[in-house]
């Protein structure tokens, strides 16, 4: 996420000795740019004008501090972003933790299923795929050759248009007679508004938990994703109870402000980013070195 | 919950005045609904403020009209504006005098182009042509597979002379391509690229590589009908990197409203010819502007009052 033209923008506008009108309208443009969306841009900017009154703050440098506190606040530094990925005895037998990927359309699930096994596997973790992903061209072997490339194995149908839900299922299954540490199922992407392919999700996630829990369920949100992300992120938590996201692709030009309104909405936290289409492009969410990208 | 842009100038707009022009604050009030709209629908900034300004003008300058109301008359013009500017350069497709046609693909990581080019190699098939899809994304995992299942699921023939997955010049295939398709009489070549980054400078010289190799006669720009505010930059670095002829809005299927059509027609003045609108290859329509400007405003009621009117 490179470009500094936002806190430029910030600082231009800041510099001025008043904060006139037209000033507060560049400040909401700039943020309505890194798509934070309408209303938590309107909600920020009040809180900044009561901040500022109170403080009767001039100084522009003081101003951004404010502003950087204000924003931080929205992206909670205090959530847990931790991954579930520790494995557990129940009634005497070892169950591995369960990671479901989950989103719409491109977003990046198989890819960061990949990036995931590697960052499992360099902890030490032993870990295993599901291509539950049996409807698009190919979805099965792209799994397969990340599985390879980061030397984990991978539970798959040997027919095209196989039952999802039965592989994610055979995958646990699988996963817990070798005693491994995680299981990773990547899905199909769905875009939210298909009620049939967000029913078929439903059912691979039950099925999936029948023999062990789900303990992510990881929504992987497109950092270029405008204000329709807020309304992804409502339909999968219902369907597939969100624990966490991932925002793909901050390598681009976009900042993924979209996923402050989820957080504030939903309450589910960022809990990784990825960085590039590489097997090591994947790190933990950092709310302060997002906000200052936000901020240029 | 959220009430349509028609809906929310209804209310905006105080009422009736009976006088020849429409009211000042009620021309105010519009205007900012309508931001607000655009903004929902993730049209790019400097779309709206260049949008809302011409709006302003048109409306101050109208005559009251007797057939509409107030409201009725301001959202009538945001609608022929916005249709204006989405249909700005409706055209088809350039075909080459002397086949083969190549369609070059572009666009960011995901937008929809191998889903894209089997789309379009059916569509080529029903017109009569006999297309040719060119595998030239090494990079991404299983890239060209995905390919040669979809050029399959299409009937339509694919040029994959290397394996990917990084193996491979991908500038050579397409050269390849257009060659093997001279020898064999496909008329037309779509050639599959991988999905790169507006600041990934490296990578948009090899999509310009792969241009000056194919001369192709279309370059279509692929975009995600969910995109947010990075529409315009995207767009200006294909535009500066690659070039671009045509614009093509995917996944158009969704709830998405869409608004990066309106930013990328706009800002580059490429028309968007094509839409994608599911992951199966007959889910292609012809873009339609009046139906775009009526989902990126949602007010589809309010303009069949106006058309009775
Ligand atoms: N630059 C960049 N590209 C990424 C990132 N993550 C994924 N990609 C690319 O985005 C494209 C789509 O990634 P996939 O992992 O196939 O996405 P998906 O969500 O599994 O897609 P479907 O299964 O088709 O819904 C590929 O070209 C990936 O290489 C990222 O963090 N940065
Ligand atoms: N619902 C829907 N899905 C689409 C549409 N177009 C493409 N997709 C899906 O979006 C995902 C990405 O499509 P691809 O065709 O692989 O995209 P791409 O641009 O080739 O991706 P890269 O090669 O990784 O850059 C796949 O899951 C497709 O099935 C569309 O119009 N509607
Ligand atoms: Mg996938
Ligand atoms: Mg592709």
């Amino acid at each position: 996420a490179r470009s500094g033209a936002l806190g430029q923008a910030l600082l231009a506008v800041l510099g001025r000795d008043r904060l006139d009108e037209a000033a507060w309208e560049e400040l909401e443009e700039t943020l309505l740019q890194a798509d934070l969306g309408l209303e938590p841009t309107t909600a920020l900017l009040t809180e900044l004008r009561t901040r500022l009154r109170v403080d009767g703050t001039r100084d522009p440098v003081a101003i951004r501090a404010t502003l950087r506190e204000l924003l931080l606040a929205q992206v909670d530094p205090t959530m847990d972003r931790t991954l579930a990925t520790a494995r557990r005895e129940v009634d005497g037998t070892w169950l591995p933790a369960t990671v479901l990927m989950v989103g719409v359309n491109g977003t990046g699930k198989t890819t960061t299923v990949g990036k995931l096994a590697r960052l499992l596997v360099a902890q030490d973790q032993t870990v295993l795929l599901g291509a539950a992903d049996t409807f698009r061209a190919a979805a099965a072997d792209q799994l397969a050759t990340w599985a390879q490339r980061v030397g984990v194995e991978v539970v798959r149908s040997d027919r095209d248009g196989a039952d999802p839900a039965s592989v994610a299922h055979d995958a646990v299954d699988r996963g817990v007679a070798d005693g491994v540490d995680v299981v990773i199922i990547d899905t199909a992407g769905r875009l939210q508004n298909k009620a049939g392919l967000m029913d078929e999700l439903g059912k691979i996630a039950r099925v999936a938990s029948r023999r062990a829990p789900i303990t992510e369920s990881l929504l992987v949100l497109d950092a270029t994703t405008g204000q329709n992300g807020l309304r992804q992120a409502r339909v999968f938590a219902e369907v597939a109870q969100l624990t966490g996201i991932v925002l793909t692709k901050l390598d681009g030009s976009a900042k993924g402000g979209i996923v402050v309104a989820v957080q504030r909405e939903l309450g589910i936290p960022v809990k990784l980013v990825g960085l590039g289409e590489g097997p090591d492009d994947l790190a933990p969410f950092d709310p302060e070195s997002f906000v200052d990208a936000l901020l240029g | 919950m959220f009430a349509s842009l028609s809906d929310r100038i209804n209310a905006a707009v105080s009422s009736l005045r009976g006088r020849g022009r429409l009211s000042d604050a009620d021309i105010a009030a519009s205007i900012s609904e309508i931001r607000r709209a655009l903004l929902d629908a993730d049209v790019a900034l400097p779309v709206v403020r260049d949008f809302t300004a011409t709006v302003r003008e048109r409306a101050e300058a109208a005559e009251l009209s007797k057939a509409l109301n107030p409201a009725q008359q301001i959202v009538k013009i945001v609608h022929e504006e916005l249709t204006r500017i989405l249909g700005g350069q409706a055209r088809e497709l350039r075909f080459a005098k002397r086949p083969p046609t190549v369609f070059l693909l572009a666009g960011l990581q995901g937008a929809g182009k191998t889903t894209l080019a089997g789309k379009l190699g059916r569509w080529l098939t029903e017109q009569g042509h006999t297309p040719l899809l060119v595998a030239a994304d090494l990079q991404r995992p299983n890239a060209v597979q995905q390919l040669q299942i979809v050029g399959q699921g299409a009937g339509v023939a694919v040029w994959a002379p290397e394996p990917g997955n990084g193996v491979g010049n991908p500038v050579e295939v397409a050269r390849s391509g257009v060659a093997h398709a001279k020898e064999q009489f496909y008329d037309v070549v779509v050639v599959d690229t991988a999905g790169r980054l507006g600041v990934d400078a490296e990578m948009m010289q090899q999509a310009a590589d792969i241009r000056d190799a194919t001369q192709p006669d279309e370059i279509l720009f692929v975009i995600d009908a969910m995109i947010g505010q990075d529409a315009v930059t995207t767009a200006n670095a294909f535009a500066e990197g690659v070039g671009f002829t045509g614009v093509v809005l995917s996944k158009l299927d969704g709830d998405a409203r869409g608004g990066a059509a309106l930013s990328v027609a706009s800002v580059t003045g490429v028309p968007v010819m094509f839409a994608s609108t599911g992951e199966k290859v007959g889910d292609f329509e012809r873009f339609h502007a009046d139906r775009m400007a009526s989902r990126i405003l949602d007010m589809g009621d309010m303009l069949t009052l106006i058309e009775q009117a």
